[in-house]
């Protein structure tokens, strides 16, 4: 599809580039994906990010790109780039073994 | 998760992976409840239905902006405007959410509006209904509303990732516009009579086109059980239109309107309510183009959209030259 | 309703607005003018020793009805704006300046004494009663006219309320505060549309010019208002910031300001009125007058 999109301009009858959307709901947590939107420029897709997906206070900070700047992973990848991690299982917290009355962790 | 991205199988450089494999898949994802996502190989007919349903649905809620948007320069108090004016603007903003969610399959929104204004796509016949009194603000949000998050509800679940995540902002927001629709409704009811008929009248014209809100009976209704088998769709038309009727009543009761059905009573052994047909020939009238207000409410739309284009293209245009002006900056 | 959200709960899960669904803030933020930070929260009512009541009231009902008649504009674009992103900024935008009238029509019943509500001055004056600048209650004409006049508006009235925030009387300085915040965001909005248009194709820039060109007898109307002078806002200063604004942003979007104007005589501070306000109120009061003694 990113190749019929283009850049606004090459588009005959002017429609608006994709832009997907990411909020912060609140400091200390990372940026999430809500949804998309169109807009022709960078700042009007910000300014329409936030009439649209903020306009209950929900979030602190607001990311926009340009759908087809996003590089993505193809589910058929998903093997080659997810897999070999499944046996590195010092990388998750549940590998050690913690005594119980050791506080905050 | 790019919104563009296309999902067609044959797009990798690799091998790939063989159909039967894929459908394979597919049907383990759908069987254990999981979500399909954006780059996910699915059948064509599947992602066909998902584009069809979610475009008509969001197309439900820009063309039902117009009834109830009719009221915003008119409403009686400062607070009623206010609570409207925000209420049709969240049904922009849900139109909004389910036209995003569509072009994750790679539809693209200026064609399903040109298929909307050219007639080539549906949107739900209930808002092809006038609304000639402020009541009909509060029975929309009632009834229509109240059916709404009925349909709604179980599409949190819904099987294709986004149209479900899309779906759980929309219904907390229904469920505000429903209760504003209520309450609204009680107030009147609080009133001059001259309020209380006006309640009721409402009540008279919504209640049948509310019922057929959910669709013709599941007898007739032969695209449901695909849906269903895909989890697109968690519960049938009969199902949804016997929850909206039964949520319904004791609001009716609690308002002290009459619902317009002489067939309604509760029936001690299904724990159900009985209730009349509804008048479905009317039903298909309405969609084949034939409603009170079909023709307005299309010619509505079709004007924004081409009155508007001139700003559309002046926005892209600029946006063209800003990129050129930059680009010439950084190459000096 | 509330059994049915467990689905959609269930569903949420990897959801950024899970925290707000399950938020212990209950359900209230949903509906809308509920749910959130009262702006005047805390703030005294009592009309301070000093400020002249009369004054405070007059204020209070010209900046409340340059605020509703705006809004009111801004509701006809409603289902006819060229985007439907714009949808929800124009209808942010009338929200915001609903709001500022609903607390400042309060306000101004509080000052005049008469106690009366904010529907009372929405809904129960007639057109000579009225005391908006008559650059709002022109008719809505096309986007170009739209962002011409809001980049006007909103810049004028975001310089009178960085000074009223510091004002003698807590509650128009409350007011002011929150406005400014509102306001930053609509001359933002507006200033980004006018350069669009003005540099954007040949269309858009003969609509833009000639919008631009229409608004500018209306202008003086707008510098000449002392009506807030008395709050810290003198007209001169808040023209002037108002001016460099405009000149600003005709200068980014290629606009020419006509060199000879004559200004629309009359004020709508003083009574003035055009011929398009009495229709707009028709609407916007018609309903309300048929039932006077109905409860909404």
């Amino acid at each position: 599809m990113s190749e019929t999109r283009g850049q606004a301009h090459d588009h005959p009858k002017g429609q608006w580039p994709l832009y997907e959307i990411f909020v912060r709901s609140k400091r200390g947590l990372n940026h999430v994906h809500v949804g998309s939107l169109r807009a022709a420029d960078d700042r009007m897709a910000l300014t329409h990010a936030r009439d649209l997906y903020t306009r209950r206070n929900e979030g602190v900070s607001l990311w926009a790109v340009r759908s087809e700047h996003i590089v993505a992973s193809t589910p058929d990848e998903k093997d080659p780039f997810f897999e070999p991690s499944g046996d590195k299982v010092y990388r998750h917290p549940t590998f050690y073994d913690i005594p119980a009355d050791v506080p905050h962790i | 998760m790019p919104s563009s991205a296309s999902s067609s199988p044959g797009d990798t450089a690799a091998a790939p992976p063989r159909e039967p494999d894929l459908q394979a898949h597919f049907d383990r994802t759908i069987a254990r409840d999981q979500r399909v996502e954006p780059r996910d190989w699915m059948p064509e007919g599947y992602r066909r239905t998902l584009i069809r349903q979610i475009a008509q649905h969001a197309h439900s809620e820009i063309i039902g902006m117009q009834p109830e948007g009719a009221w915003i320069t008119r409403a009686p108090s400062l607070r009623r405007k206010a609570i409207l004016f925000a209420k049709v603007q969240d049904e922009a903003g849900h139109g909004l959410y389910l036209y995003s969610a569509a072009e994750t399959l790679g539809a693209d929104r200026d064609d399903l509006t040109d298929r909307l204004i050219e007639g080539r796509q549906k949107y739900s016949s209930i808002f092809n209904y006038p609304t000639p009194t402020f009541a009909d603000v509060g029975v929309i949000g009632w009834f229509v509303d109240g059916a709404a998050i009925c349909n709604q509800v179980p599409l949190c679940r819904s099987s294709y990732g986004p149209y479900a995540r899309a779906m759980v902002r929309v219904c907390k927001e229904e469920s505000f516009h429903q209760r504003q629709g209520y309450e609204l409704l009680r107030t009147m009811m609080t009133g001059t009579q001259a309020q209380r008929d006006m309640v009721q009248d409402a009540v008279d014209r919504w209640w049948w086109p509310s019922l057929m809100m959910f669709g013709p009976p599941d007898d007739d209704s032969p695209n449901s059980a695909q849906s269903m088998a895909w989890r697109i769709k968690r519960h049938s038309n009969d199902e949804l239109r016997q929850k909206f009727v039964d949520m319904t009543v004791p609001q009716a009761e609690k308002l002290g309107v009459t619902l317009p059905d002489p067939e309604l009573k509760w029936n001690e052994e299904r724990g159900h309510h009985d209730f009349g047909t509804p008048d479905f020939s009317e039903l298909m009238r309405v969609i084949k183009g034939d409603g009170p207000c079909n023709a307005e409410r299309m010619a509505r739309r079709r004007t924004a959209h081409e009155e508007g284009a001139w700003v559309r293209e002046a926005a892209a245009a600029h946006a063209a030259k800003q990129a050129r002006r930059e680009e010439k900056e950084r190459a000096a | 309703m509330a059994a049915d959200m467990s689905d959609a709960r269930e569903a949420a899960d990897d959801h950024v607005y899970l925290s707000l669904a399950d938020g212990d803030e209950g359900d209230a933020r949903w509906a809308f003018g509920t749910g959130f930070a009262d702006p005047l929260h805390g703030v005294p009512t009592a009309l301070p020793e000093g400020v002249d009541a009369a004054a405070l009231a007059a204020v209070c009902v010209a900046l409340g009805d340059d605020a509703l008649i705006g809004a009111q504009r801004l509701a006809e674009w409603c289902t006819r704006a060229p985007e439907l992103e714009e949808e929800m900024a124009l209808a942010n935008i009338g929200l915001d300046l609903l709001g500022q009238a609903r607390l400042l029509y309060s306000r101004a019943g509080q000052a005049d004494g008469t106690g009366r509500g904010e529907d009372a001055y929405a809904y129960f004056r007639d057109a000579a009663d009225f005391r908006n600048v008559r650059l709002a209650e022109l008719p809505r004409g096309d986007f170009a006219c739209c962002v011409g006049r809001l980049l006007t508006l909103s810049a004028w009235r975001l310089a009178l309320f960085e000074r009223l925030a510091g004002c003698a009387d807590p509650v128009l300085a409350a007011v002011a505060a929150k406005g400014v915040k509102e306001l930053t965001y609509h001359r933002q909005y507006a200033a980004e549309w006018v350069v669009r248009l003005g540099d954007g194709t040949e269309e858009s820039h003969r609509r833009m010019q000639a919008a631009w060109t229409e608004l500018a007898p209306w202008l003086d109307e707008l510098y000449a208002d002392r009506t807030a002078e008395g709050f810290g806002a003198p007209a001169e200063e808040v023209a002037e910031a108002t001016r460099a604004v405009l000149a600003q942003v005709a200068e980014a979007a290629g606009l020419s300001t006509p060199a000879q104007v004559t200004a629309v005589p009359g004020a709508g501070r003083d009574g003035d009125r055009t011929e398009h306000l009495a229709p707009l109120l028709d609407e916007l009061q018609g309903l309300a007058r048929a039932h006077p003694e109905a409860a909404w």
